[in-house]
């Protein structure tokens, strides 16, 4: 291997290795406007791979890049505001758009032990809840499909477990809370809800109890002993030989 | 909507199916699983580690002569970002001082945290992005636990370190499984919602490579659902915990008595260097994929760079097992916008099976991840010539998940699989009518920097939780162990390092090690141009990156990302999910 990485990488690319892919297809192009500049990219790619085709370097609004950071963008001839997930949405020609990569909001700090899952708790860390006029603009927001005012007005009902329900593939995105005229920030009350749920509703499990407590008396010690002074061939077998569910 | 082209094979995989669906409901394997030495031969020909050029070796450093993954190689044969002369103001006047800086923000480093300020230590996490952009929010398929009554940690312990090859280093495999029910107990107390029956037992599945179902699960979505729980928790402690976003470390520090003290923070808006001392340093930076090692796809967060490798190995910590890379046996090849998107494996825990492009079964769907994706290549590759082609030019094989209703009653493909189905519908392909078309994708570091049961590596004061470390997995992690292992090291770590901080005395801090480094690289001969760690990957397409490195003088903005991918297989813009 030579020292020169331009070299090494171009040697590399010589070498035939089987990723699944040969050559490319053939890409019509479409005009996007990036935050306000125009820029011609491929009519197939994602906002977010438009964004970097046209030569920016993403540094904020790309985390997993598959769904959890939103973008709001209008169309030619369409008067409506569009939301969508970067990571996930095609571009279209003549589209304008804005990445929304962070949102202000103030996120209630509570100590979970402390709580009751009801709604006294959603009144106490977020009162703002309650101005909820169930307009629906949320729920027409939301990149996932997820029904928020709904889960909102179960939030005001005290039923959590409906809440952590209808909110359960939220992403966090916040455009809700940006679209909201309420200010409601439902995305945080989502995460609440979810908590209340595990940590209060849950159904307990007997079996886990007894596994813990086995562990805490030690009872696995002897076995883990014998597995560990056990050389690679012993081990190997043992391995090979057990049995399957 | 499939396009016509596969529609011929689309019929054979439907002709197929009630044979298959009559196999899985027998008690027999749908397919003879492969013995060690069936094993061997599929991995030595067609697993991407062993092909030419995958791997080799380095010059420098405390590995230095053994192989290792080239892109790794060239990651480590390359100079730090900073001048360490031009940083003497800064260490003798830091920008931060903290008992205990963590460095990556996702599940590993959110653990760390909340333990450390248990034991009444007050903790910095500084991460790349935000806050859990990380690979824990992507977690799909669900963690390993023993905890039902027909399982046992120790027989967790069998399976992890039979997967790995029995290379793990068996203590950590011990911890790993050991800790195991305790931590789904503390995710239940923290509000995570565990996947439950009806009488509140936890709902277990198959992964590849368990003999006893173990593995737990929200959905598919366990990654988000521990994530926020571990941010939220993260973020109800701001007075003891501080958190620094888009602000990565790119070097270690270390004092005049070679202990760890603190990083250099890259500030990634105003691009300054900050320095933070430390009474004990926490690396929990996660993986690799977007190196995009052998040219694959990957399934990785935008910030999975190795970039925690890079720091630990210039401050002289040992790496183990870099030289294999996971690559995950199912990631989408179709549609071309969601190319590398992973397939969780709990898709064939629930009973979808992987067939050719005549229908049919070429191997048992549950191998361990190495083995299975080693068969998906040989099936694809000239040898066999079974795969199905698409008009991007990519090839695979079909995973049949309509069996999963037919197996597990109407309903459970939508409700087990929200995340799948959501990803599929966006294209009009209903996963639960129609099969996945999928190739294996670039998906864990299986090895990492070495570290023992306490996360301990050879630099006093360095600690190394997740994926990150080397140890636990050996040569190949098994679904639902790393999970596992960010939660159970997690723990361990934010204990162990605020314990150290208690009584840790520091001295003068330095970057010696750092012209040091520098210093072996000229003696052995090595000219490189690339800066790392890498940050983020570029996907630039080349000519504007040329046009963008035309800038004379003094380093260009951004410049490592940049300079770092040129000339790389993946900037033709097919790696960028
Ligand atoms: C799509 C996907 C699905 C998966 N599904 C499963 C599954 O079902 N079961 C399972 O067991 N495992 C699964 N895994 C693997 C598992 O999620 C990860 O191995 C695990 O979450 C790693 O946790 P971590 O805390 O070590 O790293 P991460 O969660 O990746 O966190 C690392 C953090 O460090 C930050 N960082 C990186 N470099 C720096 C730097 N220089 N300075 C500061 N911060 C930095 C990153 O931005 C990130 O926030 C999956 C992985 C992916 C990608």
């Amino acid at each position: 291997m030579s020292g020169d990485q331009q070299n090494e990488t171009d040697d590399k690319n010589k070498v035939v290795i089987d990723t699944g892919e040969s050559e490319q297809p053939q890409t019509r192009m479409v005009t996007v406007v990036i935050m306000g500049k125009p820029a011609l990219v491929p009519d197939d790619a994602t906002i977010m791979r438009a964004i970097e085709y046209s030569g920016q370097q993403i540094i904020r609004g790309a985390g997993c890049r598959e769904g959890f950071c939103g973008t709001i963008y209008r169309l030619p001839g369409d008067y409506r505001i569009h939301t969508g997930l970067a990571c996930t949405t095609l571009v279209q020609e003549g589209m304008a758009l804005s990445q929304i990569p962070s949102v202000p909001l103030e996120k209630a700090v509570y100590d979970l032990e402390k709580l009751t899952p009801d709604v006294d708790t959603i009144k106490a860390l977020y009162p703002v809840t309650f101005r909820c006029v169930a307009c629906g603009t949320c729920t027409k927001a939301c990149p996932q499909g997820l029904q928020v005012m709904d889960y909102i007005q179960s939030a005001m009902r005290g039923d959590i477990a409906e809440l952590m329900e209808l909110s359960y593939e939220c992403v966090g995105c916040g455009l809700c809370a940006l679209r909201c005229p309420s200010e409601i920030i439902q995305h945080k009350v989502a995460i609440l809800g979810k908590r209340l749920y595990g940590r209060y509703l849950r159904k307990e499990s007997k079996e886990l109890d007894i596994r813990i407590q086995q562990v805490k008396n030690h009872e696995y010690d002897g076995e883990y002993a014998e597995l560990m002074s056990l050389g690679r061939e012993a081990l190997s077998e043992r391995y090979y030989a057990r049995d399957t569910e | 909507m499939y396009p016509d082209y596969l529609k011929d094979s689309l019929e054979k995989v439907d002709q197929t199916r009630s044979k298959r669906l009559e196999l899985a409901k027998s008690d027999k394997p749908v397919y003879p699983p492969m013995n060690a030495e069936e094993r061997e031969d599929v991995l030595s020909k067609f697993h991407p580690d062993s092909t030419s050029g995958a791997r080799s070796h380095i010059r420098v450093g405390p590995n230095k002569g053994e192989q290792l993954t080239t892109e790794i190689t060239d990651l480590l044969e390359a100079h730090s970002m900073v001048d360490p002369k031009r940083m003497d103001a800064g260490l003798a006047n830091p920008d931060y001082e903290t008992d205990m800086l963590i460095i990556g923000g996702g599940g590993a480093g959110c653990w760390a945290a909340i333990t450390a300020i248990k034991n009444g230590i007050k903790p910095m996490i500084a991460t790349k992005l935000r806050l859990g952009d990380a690979n824990s929010m992507m977690s799909e398929g669900g963690m390993q636990a023993a905890v039902t009554p027909q399982d046992s940690p120790t027989r967790h312990y069998l399976d992890a370190i039979g997967g790995g090859h029995f290379d793990n280093k068996p203590e950590l495999v011990r911890a790993l499984t050991e800790d195991g029910p305790e931590v789904v107990r503390e995710l239940e107390n923290l509000g995570v919602m565990w996947d439950k029956m009806e009488d509140g037992s936890l709902q277990v599945l198959h992964g590849g490579g368990t003999s006893r179902k173990r593995m737990v699960s929200c959905r598919d979505y366990i990654g988000a659902i521990i994530m926020r729980t571990l941010m939220d928790e993260v973020e109800n402690h701001p007075h003891e915990i501080s958190v620094r976003e888009f602000e990565p470390a790119i070097e270690l520090l270390l004092d005049d008595k070679g202990q760890c003290a603190g990083a250099v923070l890259y500030n990634l808006d105003t691009e300054q260097f900050l320095v933070v001392r430390a009474k004990t340093t926490v690396i929990t930076t996660g993986g690799f994929g977007r190196l995009h090692i052998r040219g694959f796809a990957t399934t990785n967060h935008y910030g999975a760079t190795g970039d925690g490798l890079v720091m630990a190995y210039r401050a002289g910590a040992y790496l183990k097992f870099m030289d294999s890379v996971q690559y995950h046996p199912t990631g989408a090849i179709y549609p071309e916008q969601i190319a590398g998107f992973l397939i969780t494996e709990k898709i064939r825990g629930a009973g979808g099976q992987p067939v050719n492009k005549d229908g049919e079964l070429f191997v048992f769907p549950r191998e361990p991840r190495d083995v299975e994706s080693a068969a998906i290549i040989r099936e694809c590759s000239s040898e066999r010539n079974m795969g199905v082609g698409t008009a991007s030019g990519r090839s695979g094989v079909w995973l049949d998940s309509p069996l999963i209703d037919m197996i597990n009653g109407e309903g459970y493909t939508r409700h087990q699989f929200p995340g799948m189905c959501r990803a599929f519908d966006n294209y009009g392909i209903d996963i639960v009518k129609q099969p996945m078309l999928i190739y294996p994708s670039l998906h864990y570091q299986n090895g990492g920097i070495e570290i023992n049961e306490r996360c301990e590596t050879n630099i006093p004061g360095l600690f190394i939780a997740g994926e990150a470390s080397g140890g636990v997995h050996g040569r190949n992690r098994l679904m639902g162990n790393s999970v596992l292992d960010y939660n159970v090291f997690g723990r361990r770590v934010g204990k162990q390092a605020s314990e150290y901080a208690k009584s840790v005395k520091l001295g003068k801090l330095s970057l010696e090690h750092v012209t040091a480094y520098d210093g072996e690289m000229i003696s052995q001969g090595i000219d490189s141009d690339l800066i790392s760690p890498v940050i983020l990957p570029s996907y630039t397409p080349e000519d504007v990156k040329l046009q963008q490195l035309a800038r004379l003088g003094n380093i260009p903005a951004r410049h490592s990302m940049l300079r770092s991918r040129i000339g790389c297989s993946c900037n033709k813009g097919k790696g960028d999910k």
